[in-house]
């Protein structure tokens, strides 16, 4: 369940982590798997985010009685 | 989740916000996602707990167990068309939050058609017959 703020630093590190990635990979002049190391760390975060989507789905479909 | 706790939660959120936002904006969008999903998910027990009470108070009035499940629903629509418009604006997208909007507001007017049609029923039963 999603009542901690963990994610929330979780989410926000991934992010730092992966810009820090993309940089250092464009200084080293590989372009392309920087693009590619983006992309990874953001389907990483989109996967926490649909989970949290859909718990949250699920709870106001059984709490406003759809 | 105390109230405190929320206020908190919304600016760390913020300041993560205001960091990320530089560095990688997608991120950044995905934070303002994650952080409403955490704040609504720690308050829905309680509004579970509110809408226990209206049951409660409708039964105890004799009223039709169709119309409070109609309310509930209008509620629950109204909430997810708002938080779906509010996020499309964020994201830069007025013209979508806007067709959500009217989305939410022609699925309530369709779930509010057998209350208008109850109400009219009730009006012209009470006219005299000529």
């Amino acid at each position: 369940m999603f009542f901690d703020a963990s994610i929330l630093f979780q989410i926000a590190g991934i992010g730092i982590i992966v810009a820090l990635i993309h940089t250092i990979l464009k200084q080293m002049g590989k372009e392309e798997i920087a693009q590619f190391a983006t992309l990874i760390g953001f389907i990483i975060v989109l996967i926490i985010v649909i989970n949290g989507l859909s718990d949250l789905f699920q709870q106001i479909k059984s709490v406003f009685l759809f | 989740m105390d109230i405190l706790q929320i206020v908190i939660l919304g600016i760390i959120a913020s300041i993560l916000y205001i960091i990320l936002k530089q560095i990688n904006a997608s991120f950044a969008f995905i934070l303002i996602l994650i952080t409403g999903i955490i704040i609504f998910m720690s308050i829905i027990n309680q509004i579970g707990v509110i809408f226990q009470l209206i049951h409660t108070l409708g039964q105890k009035a004799n009223v039709q167990g169709m119309y409070l499940e109609t309310i509930l629903k209008i509620i629950g629509i109204a909430y997810i068309a708002e938080l779906g418009a509010s996020l499309t604006k964020e994201a830069g997208l007025g013209a979508v939050a806007k067709n959500i909007e009217l989305a939410g507001k022609i699925f309530i007017l369709l779930l509010a058609v057998p209350i208008i049609t109850a109400v009219i029923e009730a009006i012209i039963s009470f006219l005299p017959a000529s």
